[in-house]
């Protein structure tokens, strides 16, 4: 690991600001929802899009969130979040905390426009992507930021083609791209790097991003116990990297000395179990040109 | 002293979100609009107004910010027009349905496509279903009043609903008039700060908010916002009638006539093509022909009671509507006929459509629609001035 570890479990704040929802045994969205909570504090104002975590936590008249907490139009986390920041500042509170919480397809796809409005303005807010690859909370549709290969009900394994055909958008390369303070890619895998990016996140003056890969039991079809075990074996397989943007430079954070069996580690999730060894070639050849660019031009 | 000067609409709406000193400003450029919001900036540029101003990248995105900064008890404005106005039509009910106290500007513009820059009321009858309250303003003046009233309307507690202030595109926006603009210290008395309501997010009172509520709940919600609009009649008649004791100037009612108690044939408008309307009456009525003119300020809530108790004393009366609800008739006549008939009155009623795109309704118009009225002949859906055969 690299010099993220000012926070541990130990260190972490017991107090829960986010119970009593009902998401999925073993939901990885949650999970990081839960623990960057613990980093930011009550005092966050919270957006979240419709979604998953926005339909399981603000149920009528059982409210999951101790934070000031609203859901926002689909398209809009981005813009409603810079919205609160904007009217608390003009009230007078000085350095308020906005924070947007949504999945892969509210950032990448419907939200991406208001996302990167947001950005170019600079204000301060920080942007949490809990990204677990398709639209769950419609049914596990395919998002833009599906992985090729991946079945989902809109993707399936067809006779004539086997799930999705596209590679996954890079939105943390997207977001970089903006000259944006601080972004970092993280998994629920490996919470100590996660929650350490989310105080770096809550420091900056201007606005952040941390895009957190977040297993999804019922989308992806594994255990709930799994969940974040997936999360560490993908990071382990390649597949995913943890990395960070910072005064215009990309670093990584952990570099496997090899990296695991991609096969096995995709097998242990039904969608991607109908997929052959050609397509799993694929698959490493698209994570080894990756990995040759990242060791390339990235600091490690 | 208040000032007098020589103010497009535009910029009337600029000197009334001004002297209402709100916290956000969150806007996209339109036309016809786009000078309302480059006033407002030069505003907040030159340090004349403290406010935050986000350019936002979409119309979207300008009610989705204004939605974070209203939930938080800021004073929010902003300002739009046409596929604008359509572009931010999911965010609406959003913030109707939250009870935000949003004020907002509509420069009212055609509909593509065709592609058409000038004014119709196409775009906000587009979203007469949002929640929003609808007022229609005349002249310039009326358009600096109203966002002062607006403000004091859309905050009141018994209110929290967001207002939409519609201003014909370029034929007020674009158009220069004498301008009386306030004192900010008289507008400070009559407008104090917002008072943010129990139900937003602050520091004090954490809470969940623009939250679901299932098929138990949700109609009860909807009837408890659809009620509430009704208060606006009153409220909006006090605020008025203190606006007069402050600015010695007001509007009356919802439902504002002009030489309509005597008239036998009436024409209902909406905005300023009600000006043109009262300078064929003043004509007609030299030439000893009975007629009128009743001009609805506001469409939501529709001020029903107060119409129809000021034209069903005439014995034709006829709806101006300058959009089409397509496959039917004009909007504002569909209410008209619903308000007669729940009212018990009936009279004969026609509907003129005109002014799409721009196009103009000349005083030769309107004396045409009152000689229609009058003879009680022809079609029941008309169009004026269309300028072509089909």
């Amino acid at each position: 690991m690299s010099t993220n570890t000012k926070l541990n479990a130990r260190k972490l704040d017991s107090t829960e600001n986010f119970y009593g929802h009902k998401a999925c045994g073993g939901c990885g969205e949650s999970l990081a929802l839960r623990l960057a909570l613990k980093v930011l504090g009550d005092e966050a104002y919270l957006s979240l899009p419709a979604g998953c975590m926005a339909a399981v936590s603000f149920i009528y008249p059982n409210m999951a969130f101790k934070n000031n907490a609203i859901i926002t139009p689909f398209a809009s986390t981005a813009a409603v979040t810079t919205g609160i920041a904007a009217g608390l500042e003009a009230l007078g509170k000085k350095k308020p905390l906005s924070v947007g919480f949504a999945g892969d397809g509210g950032t990448a796809d419907i939200g991406i426009q208001s996302l990167s409005g947001a950005i170019d303005r600079g204000e301060k807010f920080i942007y949490i992507c809990t990204d677990n690859e398709a639209y769950m909370n419609t049914g596990i549709q395919k998002s833009g930021l599906t992985p090729f290969g991946a079945a989902t009900t809109t993707t399936p394994s067809g006779k004539v083609i086997h799930g999705n055909i596209n590679e996954k958008k890079n939105m943390f390369e997207i977001v970089a791209a903006h000259g944006i303070e601080y972004a970092a890619t993280a998994s629920v895998g490996y919470l100590e790097d996660f929650i350490n990016k989310v105080q770096k996140a809550k420091d900056c003056a201007g606005p952040s991003y941390i895009h957190v890969y977040s297993p999804c039991p019922t989308g992806w079809g594994h255990g709930s116990e799994i969940t974040v075990d997936l999360g560490k074996e993908v990071v382990d397989t390649g597949l995913w990297y943890l990395a960070e943007f910072e005064k215009g430079e990309f670093s990584l954070n952990l570099k496997p000395k090899d990296f695991k069996p991609v096969k096995d580690h995709l097998m242990r999730q039904n969608r991607f179990r109908h997929i052959n060894d050609e397509e799993i070639k694929m698959i490493e050849t698209t994570r080894d040109a990756k990995w040759a660019k990242m060791l390339k031009n990235w600091n490690i | 002293m208040s000032d007098f000067a020589f103010l497009s609409g535009n910029e009337a709406i600029a000197y009334g979100v001004k002297l209402s000193r709100p916290h956000v400003i969150a806007a996209y450029p339109i036309t016809p609009q786009t000078k309302a919001v480059e006033k407002l900036s030069s505003f907040v540029q030159d340090g004349e107004l403290d406010c935050k101003y986000m350019h936002v990248e979409s119309e979207h995105s300008a009610m989705a910010c204004s939605i974070g900064s209203s939930s938080v008890g800021a004073r929010t404005f902003t300002a739009t027009s046409s596929q604008g106005l359509l572009y931010m039509s999911e965010c609406l009910p959003y913030a109707s349905g939250a009870r935000l106290p949003i004020v907002m500007m509509n420069a009212n513009r055609s509909i593509a496509t065709p592609w058409n820059i000038y004014g119709d009321q196409m775009d906000s009858m587009h979203v007469i279903n949002s929640g929003w309250i609808q007022l229609y303003v005349e002249d310039a003046q009326e358009a600096l009043d109203m966002v002062i009233q607006s403000f004091k309307l859309a905050e009141n507690h018994n209110i929290l609903t967001p207002v939409m202030i519609n201003v014909d595109g370029f034929v007020l926006t674009h158009t220069y008039e004498k301008v009386e603009i306030p004192l900010q210290e008289e507008v400070d008395n009559f407008l104090p700060e917002i008072q943010a309501s129990p139900h937003l997010m602050s520091d004090d009172n954490k809470t969940s908010m623009c939250i679901s509520a299932g098929n138990q709940h949700y109609m009860g919600f909807k009837v408890k916002q659809h009620r509430d609009m009704f208060k606006v009649f009153d409220e909006l008649k006090q605020i008025d009638n203190d606006f007069h004791k402050a600015f010695g100037r007001n509007y009356g009612s919802a439902v504002e006539g002009y030489q309509f108690e005597d008239a036998e044939a009436l024409l209902i408008t909406t905005g300023s093509v009600t000006g043109t309307v009262r300078v064929v009456v003043d004509e007609m009525r030299a030439e000893g022909k009975k007629v009128g003119v009743v001009k609805l300020r506001l469409l939501r809530p529709f001020p029903a009671g107060d119409l129809v108790s000021k034209i069903s004393g005439a014995k034709a009366v006829g709806v101006l509507d300058k959009n089409i609800s397509f496959g039917y008739e004009g909007t504002v006549f569909t209410n008209v006929n619903s308000a007669l008939f729940q009212k018990g009155a009936s009279l004969k009623t026609i509907n003129f459509i005109g002014g799409l795109g721009g196009k103009d309704i000349t005083k030769g118009n309107i004396r045409q629609m009152f000689q229609t009225l009058q003879s009680g002949e022809g079609e029941t859906v008309q169009y004026s001035n269309m300028g072509c055969t089909l």
